[in-house]
């Protein structure tokens, strides 16, 4: 514990944070606070036609500084679930709105300015092996289409520090642990200072003392007015979470979206 | 000229963009030498065009008024023929001049085919009267009948048939040079493609996560493009360049005054030759940036 809180104080400082992700650039802002970054309308989901839906009905509002997290069994539909919210896959039924506009329709470069906005960690990374961790994780910030400043290069290299990578910074994403693997995930998430994070099992493959590290982390953005939805079936760190923040927890079963009972 | 800018911008970029997507050395030679094909084979076929554009031009202009008349004669009626002719041109309605080739001018029409030292006095060589027409032209046929009458060795050639023939097939060769620039253009039209698509395939991957976090089709299809672009006007650049030098070594330069026209560039034709790597590397850039955004399409 004492491990933790020394971490704590030394990376997770809500004043250095502010700072990095506030800093610069970083400034813009959504105008009012509550608006909702990702809207979900009756949206059902089924791979290929005529098969069976996976998500029937779901309906969720994002809204900045909101906390959300996400489970459900193995095979439940989460992953599916979270690429509804960034656009990767269009609702069969029902509606999902990025930063107001309808997923399906909006044009394809409305999603990709959607998407900087959106940091997701994803369960299998997706990381460019030929790049080196710190340019992995630098990856947003490069598709933005200009040199990257000097403000943003001091802000990647406090990031991987603080993600605890910096030794790990020039290795190529295939030499890196499970662990060390979602960190960089995690830090690439959120190295624009994206409006919403969406982490699919980001703590699947490290120990307890890791997962509370990316647990602050996430706290912390979300009080800078993030809004956070953490997909896990690690039910002992959304226990660990909700001691923290004032998190909702929603279950999909059967195909439907539940809110989680009081035991979670 | 906004392809030009097109391309400058597209060559300029930025060098992230660069970098976010692997480089294929292989792919990226290939490209470089085919381009570099291509372009050698495009300043050959632009050189014989505008040869042959100005052979046509040569012979209908120059050959159009002129005819000849050649008399082979025994020695002994040669002079009286010769003077027979003469008059019989000086009282031809239509003939503005007519002159017989001094034995200097046969010894250099002769000297591509004897050598220059040939001692062609000592030859039995037909006597030749170049005759040149006013604007109207003479009445050929009528021409023919009284020479002979007046000089039955004189034969008269007023180069119609040779003309119409080396017209046609100059015009012919000319267009032929066309089809030939349109199918080595359509020819990188279809390597760029498919090495654009190659290096594509290669890295959907790639693509798929640059789309992730929230790359825009343009950014992505630039990374691609610029490469293309960049290897096609290097590869035209030093083809052209080689393909300049092979026309300047070529030796027919030195039959140029006779009846081929040398296979070259003259004075501002050589601007054309910037033309090519330009146009290899335009086409590169417009072929990779639809293969790009075929691929991105189908991607959410
Ligand atoms: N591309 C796909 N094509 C067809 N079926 C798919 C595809 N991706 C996922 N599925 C199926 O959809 C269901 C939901 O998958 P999903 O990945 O969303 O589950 P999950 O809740 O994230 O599971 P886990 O906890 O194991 O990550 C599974 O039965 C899976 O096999
Ligand atoms: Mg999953």
């Amino acid at each position: 514990m004492r491990s933790i809180q020394g971490f704590r104080s030394q990376v997770f400082d809500a004043a250095r944070l502010q700072q990095i992700t506030a800093s610069g650039i970083y400034a813009q802002r959504l105008p009012e606070q509550g608006f909702c970054v990702i809207e979900l309308q009756d949206v059902s989901y089924g791979y290929g036609h005529g098969s069976d839906l996976i998500l029937s009905q779901m309906s969720l509002r994002l809204a900045k500084g909101s906390f959300h997290f996400l489970t459900g069994p193995s095979g439940a539909g989460k992953t599916t679930f979270l690429k509804l919210c960034y656009g990767e896959l269009r609702p069969n039924a029902g509606q999902v709105r990025l930063m107001g506009q309808d997923s399906a329709t909006m044009a394809r470069d409305d999603l990709a300015l959607a998407r900087q906005k959106i940091g997701v960690v994803y369960q299998d990374c997706q990381f460019l092996d030929h790049l080196d961790v710190a340019q992995n994780i630098a990856l947003p910030l490069y598709v933005a289409g200009r040199e990257i400043t000097d403000a943003e290069r001091r802000n990647l290299t406090q990031l991987v520090t603080w993600v605890d990578l910096r030794h790990r910074a020039t290795a190529l994403p295939p030499e890196l642990s499970g662990g060390e693997r979602q960190r960089a995930a995690l830090a690439r998430a959120i190295i624009r200072d994206p409006d919403v994070i969406l982490a699919d099992e980001p703590t699947g493959n490290v120990d307890w003392d890791m997962a509370m590290r990316q647990l602050r982390l996430l706290v912390e953005l979300n009080r800078l007015g993030k809004a956070v939805l953490v997909a896990t079936h690690d039910l002992a760190f959304i226990r660990a979470a909700k001691k923290q923040v004032a998190a909702r927890v929603l279950r999909i079963v059967g195909g439907k979206l539940q809110l989680a009972g009081a035991d979670l | 000229m906004s392809f030009l800018a097109n391309i400058i911008a597209a060559l300029i970029g930025d060098a992230a963009s660069d970098r976010v997507v692997p480089s294929a050395g292989t792919s990226a030679r290939l490209t470089i030498f085919a381009s570099a094909a291509i372009a050698f084979l495009a300043v050959f076929a632009l050189a014989l065009s505008l040869a042959a554009g100005r052979v046509a031009e040569r012979w209908s202009e120059d050959l159009a008024r002129s005819s000849t008349i050649r008399i082979a004669a025994p020695m002994a009626e040669m002079e009286v023929q010769v003077a027979a002719v003469l008059s019989v041109l000086a009282q031809t309605p239509g003939v503005v001049s007519a002159r017989e080739l001094s034995m200097e001018e046969q010894r250099a029409l002769l000297a591509p085919w004897f050598g220059a030292d040939m001692p062609i006095e000592f030859l039995p060589l037909p006597r030749i009267i170049d005759v040149t027409g006013d604007a109207e032209g003479y009445d050929i046929e009528g021409l023919r009948l009284r020479l002979s009458a007046e000089a039955p060795n004189a034969i008269l050639d007023d180069h119609g048939t040779w003309r119409s023939a080396l017209i046609s097939a100059a015009g012919r060769l000319r267009l032929m040079g066309y089809v030939a620039l349109a199918l080595i253009f359509g020819a990188t039209v279809a390597m760029v493609t498919l090495a654009a698509q190659a290096a594509l395939s290669a890295n959907v991957q790639v693509i798929r996560v640059l789309r992730l976090v929230g790359a825009r089709d343009a950014y992505i299809a630039g990374a691609f493009v610029r490469r293309f672009a960049l290897r096609s006007l290097i590869g035209g650049g030093v083809g052209t360049v080689a393909g300049g030098i092979a026309i300047l070594l070529f030796p027919n330069q030195a039959s140029a005054q006779t009846v081929m026209v040398g296979l070259g560039f003259a004075g501002a034709e050589w601007l054309w030759l910037l033309i090519i790597p330009l146009l290899i590397a335009f086409v590169a850039f417009q072929a990779t940036k639809a293969a790009a955004f075929r691929v991105l399409r189908g991607m959410p």
